[in-house]
C-alpha cells in the first residue's frame, strides 16, 4: 500500500476500478456527506474566536481510508481550536496531492516520510528514521517551500505477513528466516509492490527471496487467500485495519530493507508564516498516534463502517485534545444496514445535487469540445494536416487522467477548472474524427455538381457538406457525450466534485452502496444523455438521410 | 453576345508530368452543339472544366459567351453555364423541387420556385408529382432528368454536359437523349457535351471533336467525320464504333 500510496495513479479507464485496490473493510456514509453537501454546511459554525480575516485552512488528502481518517483529525484538530476549515479529501495519489499543495489549493495533507524520500524527492531509500525525516524536512523546505511537521507518532510500512501457524511450525520469525524456505513457498502480492525496485526485485537482491509462485493479487483479496492457504506470503501494511483481526504473523524487516514511513502532516510555507495558530494546533497531535491506536482507529472506519469524522472526533478526545460531546460532526448513519434502496432514497438530495453538478462538468466540457472539434474539423478536413492532427488529436486518449490532472495542476490548480479542461481534451477526439471523416464521406458527386452549378465555398460547405456529414459528426458528439459522463468521475481526484466524489470514496472504504450511489445515477445519465443525443441527432440529420 | 458561345485558344494544362491538354483550341458556336470524343485520359473532361474554371489553364485563354474565364469571377461564370454532370450530382437532402431551383436560388431569383417547376415539366417530371420527393426514391433515368431541370431552370444560353448519359441503361439512356434533343430544339442552347460513345456524338451532335492524348485530332461534322478520318488514329475509333463511312446520320 505504501507503493499505492505513493503512485496511487489509477489511469483514466481504471480509476474507479484501481479503487477497489485501496482498502477491503466496510465502508462509511459521511466522506460522501462531507465531500458532496454544500460548502457551509460542511464546516462546522465557526467559534467565536476565528479571527474574521483569516482564510479557511484548506485540508487535502489521498484516495484511501488512513489518508482519510488523518485529514478527518487534522480538520477537527484546527476547528477545536478555532479554525477556519474547508476540506479536499480524497484527491488522487501524492502526483495530484503534492502539486495541490504545492500550487496553494490545500494548505495541508497527511504524507508519510518514505513516499516523500523516494516519490516526491526521488532520492535513494534510507533506513534510518529520524535521517528520512531531516532528508525530507530540509529538502521539502528548500525546494518546494513546504514544512514536514513533526511525525504524528506511528509508521504505516509493509508488514510481509504469514500465517502464524506456518510462522510457528517452521520458526519464521523475519524476512531472512522466511527466505531461507521461500522457494517452497506461493506468495500474493499487489502488482505493484511486484514490479516495482523497492518491492519484489529489491526484497529479491536483498534476501534472496525466491518464491515458488507470485500471484497478483488485489489488496481486497490478498488477506482472505492467505488465510484461506492459497498464498503463503503477502505484502501488507503495518496499520491495516485487517492484520491483526486474522492469526498472523508480520515477518521482521532485519535487514532494513523497507524505508520508514513515518506519517506527519505536510504544510505549505505560506500557512506557517501567515497562520502560525494552525501548525500550531496540528502540532499538537504530533507524536500522540501510536502504531497500536492507529490500527484500531483504521479498523473502526474500515472493518465497522463508521465515519470517519466520528471515529476522528472519539479519538481526539480519547487524547485529551478536545473536549466530548460538543461540535460533533453531524455523521450521516453509517454501516452497511438496510437495503440499497433505502440508502440511496434516504440520500436523493445529495445525490440530485451530485448528478446535476456531475451533468454540467460534462456538459460544459462537451460543449467546449463541439466548438473547438466542429470547427477544427471543418477547418482541417481539407487540408493534409488533417490526419496528422486528428492523431494527434487521438494521442490524447491515451493519457491516463490522473497524469493529465496532474500535468495541468500548476496552472490550473485543483477544483473545477482542470476537470473540465480534461473532460474537454478527451471528448475532442471522436468529435474532430468524426466531423472530418464526415465531411471527407459526405456524397462526392453532389459536392462537385453543387460547386460547378455556383455555389460558393462557403455555401457549399453550410448546406451541402455539413449537413450531409451531420449523422456521422453527431455519432462522434454522441460518443464523446456518454464517454464524458462516464470519465466525469475523475473529477473527485481534484476536487471538481459529481459522481465521482462517492465513487472515489466508497471504493476506498470498501464501502459498495456508496460506490453504487455514484455509479447508477452516472449510468442513468449516460443513457439519458445517449437517448437525448439520439434525438437531436435526428433532428439534425436532413430527413431525405434517416434511417438510408 | 458575342459571336461565340464558347472560344479556347491555345489552352495547355499540365498535371505533374502529364499534359493533359496541349495546345487545344476549339470553338462551340451560339446554339451549336459540340461532342468532345475520346478515351479516358484522353483530355475531354478536362477542356470542358476550363470552361466552368473548375480547371485552371497553365497556358492559353478561354472565353464563355465573350467572358474571359480567366480574370471573370468563377462562381459568376458557373452560375450563368448549365452543367450536368455523369450521375445527376443531385443533392440527396434536398427534394426534387429544391435541387431544381438551385441555381435561380443562388442568382437571387425571386421566382425560383415557378423556373425549377416549369424545368421539372420541361423534362417530363410533374412538379406536383415530383416536386416533394427526394432523389434516392426516383429512377437512374429520373434523377437524370432532374439533373437537366436543375441546368435549365435559370435559363442559360451554355451548357456543359459530362457524360451526361453515361450512368444509364440503353433503354434509359435513348429516352434521356431524345429528351436533350428535343430541349436544345426548343431552346436553341449552346452545348458542350463529353463522352466516349461516338454513336451518341454522332446523334446528338452537330460537330464532333475526337481528342487523343490532349489534342484535338479531328473536328467535324459527323458525316465528315465517318467519310474522311484525318488520322490512322480518327480511322481506328470509327472502325473500333463499326462507323461505316456515309452511313453516319442515325
Amino acid at each position: 500500500m505504501v507503493r499505492r500510496r505513493a503512485h496511487g495513479a489509477p489511469g483514466r479507464a481504471t480509476a474507479v476500478a484501481a479503487g477497489r485496490w485501496f482498502r477491503l473493510a466496510a465502508g462509511v456514509g459521511l466522506v460522501v456527506a462531507s465531500l458532496s453537501a454544500p460548502a457551509a454546511a460542511r464546516q462546522a459554525p465557526p467559534p467565536a474566536t476565528r479571527p474574521a480575516e483569516a482564510r479557511p485552512v484548506v485540508v487535502g488528502s489521498k484516495p484511501f481510508g488512513e489518508s482519510y481518517l488523518l485529514a478527518e483529525l487534522f480538520a477537527q484538530i484546527l476547528e477545536a481550536r478555532g479554525l477556519h476549515v474547508t476540506r479536499r479529501f480524497g484527491l488522487g495519489g501524492t502526483e495530484i496531492v503534492f502539486p495541490a499543495l504545492r500550487q496553494g489549493s490545500i494548505d495541508v495533507f497527511p504524507e508519510y516520510t518514505g513516499s516523500g524520500l523516494l516519490v516526491i524527492l526521488k532520492a535513494p531509500p534510507v533506513s534510518d528514521r529520524a535521517q528520512v525525516f531531516d532528508i525530507v524536512s530540509r529538502e521539502f523546505a528548500r525546494r518546494y517551500d513546504a514544512r514536514w511537521l513533526a511525525p504524528l507518532g506511528f509508521e504505516n510500512t509493509y508488514a510481509m505477513s504469514v500465517r502464524t501457524d506456518m510462522a510457528e511450525r517452521l520458526g519464521l520469525r523475519t524476512l531472512s528466516d522466511f527466505a531461507a524456505v521461500s522457494g517452497e513457498m506461493r506468495a500474493g502480492f499487489t502488482a505493484d509492490f511486484i514490479g516495482l525496485p523497492d518491492g519484489l526485485p529489491g526484497l529479491r537482491a536483498a534476501y534472496g527471496l525466491t518464491p515458488k509462485t507470485v500471484s497478483a493479487l488485489a489488496p481486497a483479496v490478498k488477506y482472505q487467500a492467505l488465510v484461506d492457504g492459497q498464498v503463503d506470503i503477502i505484502d501488507a501494511y503495518s496499520t491495516d485495519g485487517l492484520l491483526a483481526r486474522f492469526p498472523l504473523t508480520v515477518l521482521e524487516d532485519d535487514r532494513h530493507f523497507f524505508p520508514p514511513y513515518d506519517a506527519a502532516a505536510v504544510v505549505r510555507g505560506a500557512l506557517a508564516r501567515e497562520q502560525p495558530a494552525a501548525v500550531a494546533a496540528l502540532s499538537e497531535l504530533s507524536g500522540r498516534l501510536d502504531v497500536t491506536r492507529m490500527r484500531a482507529l483504521n479498523a473502526r472506519v474500515e472493518v465497522n463502517g463508521e465515519a470517519a469524522a466520528t471515529v476522528a472526533h472519539d479519538a481526539l478526545v480519547d487524547l485529551g485534545l478536545v473536549t466530548g460531546g460538543g461540535a460533533v460532526p453531524a455523521a450521516v448513519t453509517s454501516g452497511q444496514d438496510g437495503s440499497l434502496a433505502r440508502y440511496l432514497w434516504d440520500r436523493r438530495g445529495v445525490i440530485a445535487a451530485m448528478s446535476a453538478r456531475h451533468l454540467w462538468l460534462a456538459g460544459v466540457s462537451l460543449a467546449a469540445a463541439i466548438l473547438v472539434g466542429l470547427s477544427g474539423g471543418v477547418a482541417l478536413s481539407r487540408t493534409r494536416l488533417a490526419e496528422p492532427v486528428t492523431r494527434g488529436v487521438g494521442l490524447l486518449q491515451t493519457v491516463p487522467g490522473i497524469a493529465l490532472l496532474a500535468f495541468m495542476l500548476p496552472v490550473l490548480g485543483i477544483g473545477t477548472a482542470p476537470a473540465i479542461a480534461a473532460l474537454f481534451l478527451y471528448s475532442l477526439y471522436p468529435i474532430v474524427r468524426n466531423t472530418v471523416t464526415g465531411l471527407r464521406e459526405a456524397d462526392r458527386s453532389a459536392i462537385a455538381a453543387a460547386e460547378a452549378l455556383g455555389m460558393t465555398p462557403w455555401q457549399v460547405l453550410t448546406w451541402v457538406r455539413v449537413p450531409l456529414a451531420m449523422p456521422v459528426i453527431m455519432a462522434g458528439v454522441r460518443t464523446a457525450a456518454v464517454i464524458n459522463v462516464g470519465t466525469a468521475t475523475l473529477a473527485a481526484f481534484v476536487g471538481g466534485g459529481g459522481l465521482g466524489d462517492p465513487i472515489v470514496s466508497g471504493l476506498a472504504l470498501a464501502d459498495s452502496r456508496m460506490v453504487l450511489s455514484g455509479a447508477i445515477p452516472a449510468a442513468l445519465l449516460a443513457v439519458l444523455v445517449d437517448v437525448t443525443l439520439a434525438g437531436a441527432q435526428t433532428w439534425l440529420t436532413p430527413p431525405a438521410l434517416r434511417r438510408r | 453576345m458575342a459571336d461565340l458561345a464558347l472560344d479556347a485558344r491555345g489552352v495547355t494544362k499540365r498535371f505533374g508530368p502529364v499534359i493533359a491538354l496541349d495546345d487545344v483550341s476549339l470553338t462551340v458556336a451560339h446554339g451549336e452543339c459540340v461532342a468532345l470524343v475520346g478515351e479516358s485520359g484522353s483530355g475531354k473532361s478536362t477542356l470542358l472544366r476550363v470552361f466552368n474554371a473548375l480547371t485552371r489553364m497553365d497556358a492559353g485563354t478561354a472565353h464563355v459567351d465573350g467572358v474571359n474565364v480567366a480574370t471573370a469571377d468563377p462562381v459568376a461564370l458557373r452560375r450563368a453555364v448549365g452543367y450536368v454532370p455523369q450521375d445527376g450530382g443531385l443533392l440527396p437532402h434536398w427534394t426534387v423541387a429544391r435541387n431544381a431551383a438551385l441555381v435561380p436560388v443562388l442568382t437571387g431569383r425571386a421566382d425560383s420556385a415557378a423556373l425549377a417547376a416549369a424545368a421539372l415539366d420541361s423534362v417530363g417530371l410533374a412538379p406536383a408529382n415530383f416536386g416533394a420527393r427526394w432523389p434516392h426514391e426516383l429512377s437512374g433515368g429520373q434523377r437524370q432528368r432532374v439533373a437537366f431541370a436543375r441546368a435549365l431552370a435559370a435559363g442559360p444560353r451554355i451548357v456543359l454536359l459530362d457524360e451526361p448519359f453515361g450512368a444509364l441503361d440503353a433503354i434509359t439512356r435513348g429516352d434521356v437523349q431524345e429528351l436533350f434533343l428535343a430541349l436544345r430544339r426548343r431552346t436553341h442552347m449552346a452545348a458542350l457535351l463529353v463522352t466516349h460513345d461516338l454513336h451518341e456524338a454522332f446523334l446528338v451532335a452537330d460537330r464532333v471533336a475526337v481528342m487523343h492524348a490532349g489534342q484535338i485530332a479531328q473536328i467535324a461534322a459527323p458525316d465528315v467525320l465517318a467519310a474522311s478520318p484525318a488520322t490512322p488514329y480518327v480511322a481506328e475509333l470509327l472502325h473500333r464504333a463499326r462507323v461505316v463511312p456515309g452511313a453516319a446520320s442515325w
